[in-house]
């Protein structure tokens, strides 16, 4: 049956904000977001908080809890010490709106700056002809739901926020990665703009994103190195080099 | 009141909603050249249609290659038990092939054949291999497909005008509460911003509805907090009409522990797959609950049934494939028999039937989401499943062809808020397929309203005024109740009293409870500032989750048999005679009417395509005299 829990949350605007603490009940089974949502009913009407399918599929609900970048609704209440206090804050990498929703139209921006996915002209409906072995490797991509947890963990632009302007962050390479490994995609050079326009280079690879991906998409180790070493690759090796001068084309596929 | 608070807007067509329905209206529009809003209630692309798991319908023939929009056309007609508009339904079995081709173009990555085509999996109602798919995450690839297809339009603006958004733009986190109507016709719609509470308006002579469902009036539902009949409510007020509301699809599998999860969908394919549903007991009931009108259809052994998924050409479907209506209510019976499970389900079992890698091949996020959310692994252990309240088959009516909305000029309804293309109750997949046939109806409807040369009515002040007094009287009312209670108590009425299986009495005690409510939610008083504040979103979706429940009620009531998504144990047969009746709903005053209209005859070349034997078991003598061959 239900028991009490403590809750540390946030709240403010943008020009300021204080923890708050509250006792309230959780019952078998619960998520953080479960334990939010009565006390919104309960005690705080106008607690602001976003989400959306409470099922790990929109990528609604993401904010910090005991200071990690998680899912509220996929964030179970028994996972934590029966008398620990929960702390809820919103996520740090982007400006507060109120309480635990942020503004993450950084990402919306950025998702403009990418090329979109570029068919060849002359494939008629339907006419499509793809292994599914080859669809695979962006389908991992694609399985995405654009939490932003990894765009707000990584710390090129977690606490350096004048990186931002130059830097798409984690989300953006694995999407770069799905249209260069889309099996009919003709855009050239994905991976040299990924470089020298969306600050690919400035990615350490310490993978934290990778660890609070709640698709368990493997950003670092199959989207963001090998677009690295391919980078690599063209940069230093002189035949390719010398190809890329004569022909002004990106050399591999 | 001071119209220089108010952000205003102007465009050619304004967009409410962003799930699949929409954003296929808003790219019609935009490449016909014309300046469209889009407006959503959550972030862009966290519609609804994102949970979408199973695949998508359309008869490519990819798998089998026997499948045809015919095939395709009869199938949605049974699933919908010959109730749907059938104009809608033909449209929608020739069109949807065109609609999944074309998201490929546009980038979506679906699962493979071996020749390298679009793979299409079973699903419950149709002959065929049909759903094109994407693992059990399809309605994302939709969605995410349409996102960045709406991107890409904006890229090329971007490059010749140096704007982006100069003519498609997202508001995101946008509330519309009123279409506002002048002369009759839609002129704009008036709404606030969720982040700030700050009033906004959008004049425009086209507006299409693509709001989705009303699942958030019932307790137990897949729906997530957007699908509270927004849409539905709109087009009341706004003079439109509902059809077919009585038609509440409760999808058989939900997930039933822990209760916090209660309602959150279990893919059909599961089902598709080969799993199989058993009762405390042990047995694979669904053997025991074929109907008369689809034994010709179902194995009845379980010999045969598993037979069918090597060999579907020599033996009949297993009987969990069943539609969904029928699933959900040998659900209901055996648990109310006392034979369900230790929470109040049956099982759901795919673990005995798969190797644990291929089931988590095929079924990732259901592996995923009974691992974190129940702590059970599938491969391992069947589910726990029960019925949840998933699609709603009553929408606004429209004209099959344009989805233009019977009654408003300039309003447009595609989706789930439309209704009448499902009939009585929808085939798992014909949902994503629907939203884009007739998403880009809508849109090319609005363009043709648009271009017919008539005069679109002018705004006015005095409307504005309405709308702005109507959004700011929560505010101004004090010591009234929290909107939460409300919501609880409303939820659990649906529920209890409307829910899968109905009676009179209680369709009746439901009208006169929903009543009360009406009274509570005129004085429900929001505290707290505009900023960001969810009691006083709240307080206007119960209004339209109230005028929804009333219709359901309403048209509950008066169709006195069972079909589909209605089941009356009072009436627990399906009439000829009531398939002939479409209650159509409108506003009257404060509440609700219900009136009995005849629907529309199937054309004689559709009706063609069926075995007469089969027609007669859902028309009357003289309709199977009036299609048949011969005079006339």
């Amino acid at each position: 049956m239900g028991r009490q829990v403590k809750l540390r949350i946030w709240r403010g605007n943008k020009e300021n904000g204080d923890f708050q603490n509250v006792n309230v009940e959780a019952n078998e089974g619960e998520v953080v977001l479960d334990v939010i949502h009565r006390v919104q009913a309960t005690q705080m009407p106008d607690l602001a908080v976003r989400w959306n399918c409470k099922a790990g599929k929109c990528g609604s609900c993401s904010m910090e809890i005991n200071g990690k970048p998680r899912l509220a609704c996929m964030t179970r209440m028994n996972t934590f010490e029966e008398d620990e206090t929960i702390t809820v804050t919103p996520l740090r990498a982007f400006p507060v709106i109120r309480d635990l929703v942020t503004d993450v139209s950084f990402n919306y921006k950025k998702a403009l700056e990418i090329p979109a996915y570029s068919p060849p002209a002359n494939l008629g409906p339907g006419e499509a002809r793809m292994e599914q072995i080859d669809v695979e490797r962006s389908q991992e991509f694609r399985k995405c739901i654009e939490c932003f947890l990894c765009q707000d963990t990584c710390h090129v632009i977690r606490d350096h926020e004048e990186n931002k302007k130059s830097f798409a962050g984690p989300r953006f390479f694995i999407r770069i990665a799905e249209l260069d490994m889309h099996p009919l995609d003709t855009l050239r050079n994905r991976k040299r703009t990924a470089q020298e326009e969306h600050g690919l280079g400035m990615c350490n690879i310490t993978k934290c994103c990778t660890e609070v991906c709640p698709e368990h998409i493997r950003i670092t180790d199959n989207a963001i190195i090998p677009m690295k070493e391919r980078v690599v690759d063209q940069k230093y090796d002189p035949i390719r080099w010398l190809g890329s001068k004569i022909s002004k084309r990106e050399g591999i596929s | 009141m001071t119209n220089t608070d108010i952000e205003r807007y102007s465009y050619d067509v304004v967009v409410i909603g962003a799930g699949g329905a929409g954003l296929r209206a808003a790219v019609e529009a935009r490449e016909a050249g014309f300046r469209v809003a889009i407006i959503c209630k959550s972030l862009f692309g966290k519609a609804h249609t994102v949970m979408a798991e199973g695949g998508i319908a359309a008869a490519m023939g990819n798998v089998n290659s026997s499948d045809n929009w015919q095939v395709h056309f009869r199938d949605t007609m049974r699933g919908g038990k010959f109730i749907n508009n059938w104009r809608m339904a033909e449209l929608h079995a020739k069109e949807s092939p065109e609609r999944v081709w074309e998201l490929e173009m546009w980038g979506a990555l679906f699962d493979r054949t071996k020749e390298g085509k679009i793979s299409q999996r079973n699903f419950g109602g149709h002959e065929y291999p049909r759903l094109a798919h994407v693992g059990d995450r399809t309605g994302l690839e939709l969605i995410r497909t349409m996102q960045q297809h709406i991107v890409a339009l904006q890229q090329k603006d971007a490059k010749e005008y140096g704007d982006a958004e100069i003519n498609l733009k997202v508001f995101a986190e946008v509330t519309i509460t009123d279409v506002l109507i002048e002369n009759g016709a839609a002129t704009g719609v008036y709404g606030y911003r969720r982040e700030t509470g700050s009033e906004i308006l959008f004049e425009a002579p086209a507006v299409i509805l693509a709001t989705g469902g009303i699942g958030k009036s019932f307790k137990v539902t897949s729906n997530s907090w957007e699908g509270t009949g927004d849409g539905h409510a709109l087009a009341l007020r706004a003079g439109g009409k509902l059809i077919d509301m009585e038609f509440v699809q409760f999808h058989p599998t939900g997930m039933i522990w822990p209760p916090s999860v209660r309602g959150i969908l279990v893919t059909e394919s599961v089902r598709g797959d080969g799993g199989i549903l058993t009762n405390s007991e042990g047995k694979r009931f669904m053997f025991d609950y074929i109907p008369e009108i689809f034994k010709d259809k179902y194995a009845d052994t379980a010999e045969e049934a598993d037979r069918w998924y090597k060999d579907q050409a020599n033996n009949r479907r297993p009987p969990e494939l069943l539609p969904r209506d029928e699933v959900a209510r040998a659900i209901n019976s055996e648990v109310k028999a006392g034979r369900g499970s230790p929470h109040g389900g049956v099982y759901l079992d795919v673990s005995s039937r798969l190797p644990a890698e291929e089931i988590k091949r095929r079924l990732p996020s259901m592996w995923h989401q009974f691992k974190e959310l129940a702590d059970v692994d599938i491969t391992e252990v069947p589910m726990e499943v029960g019925p949840t309240c998933h699609y709603v088959m009553g929408g606004v009516q429209v004209d099959p062809d344009t989805a233009a909305a019977v009654g408003v000029p300039g309003l447009f309804a595609a989706g789930e808020v439309a209704g009448g293309m499902h009939g009585s109750n929808r085939l798992g997949g014909n949902s994503l397929s629907d939203l884009l046939v007739f998403g880009r109806r809508a849109g090319f409807g609005a363009v043709a309203y648009l271009k017919d040369g008539s005069t679109k009515p002018k705004l006015s002040d005095a409307i504005v005024a309405k709308a702005h007094a109507r959004l700011n009287a929560p505010f101004a009312r004090t010591g009234g109740e929290n909107p939460y209670t409300i919501h609880q108590e409303l939820q659990q009425t649906t529920n209890d009293l409307v829910g899968i299986i109905r009676i009179k009495s209680e369709l009746e005690a439901a009208l006169v409870k929903l009543q009360e409510f009406r009274t509570r939610i005129k004085n429900v008083t929001v505290t707290g500032g505009r900023e960001y504040n969810p009691g006083f979103h709240l307080a206007f979706d119960l209004e339209n989750m109230l005028i929804v429940s009333e219709c359901i009620a309403r048209s509950g009531l008066a169709r006195e048999e069972s079909r589909g998504g209605h089941t009356r144990e009072d009436f627990p047969k399906m009439d000829p005679k009531w398939r002939q009746i479409n209650l159509v709903c409108a506003a009257d005053g404060e509440g609700t009417s219900s009136t009995a209209k005849p629907a529309t005859m199937m054309s004689k070349e559709l009706a063609g395509l069926f075995d007469p034997d089969e027609l007669a078991k859902y028309f009357t003598d003289e309709e199977l005299a009036s299609v048949k061959g011969g005079s006339n």
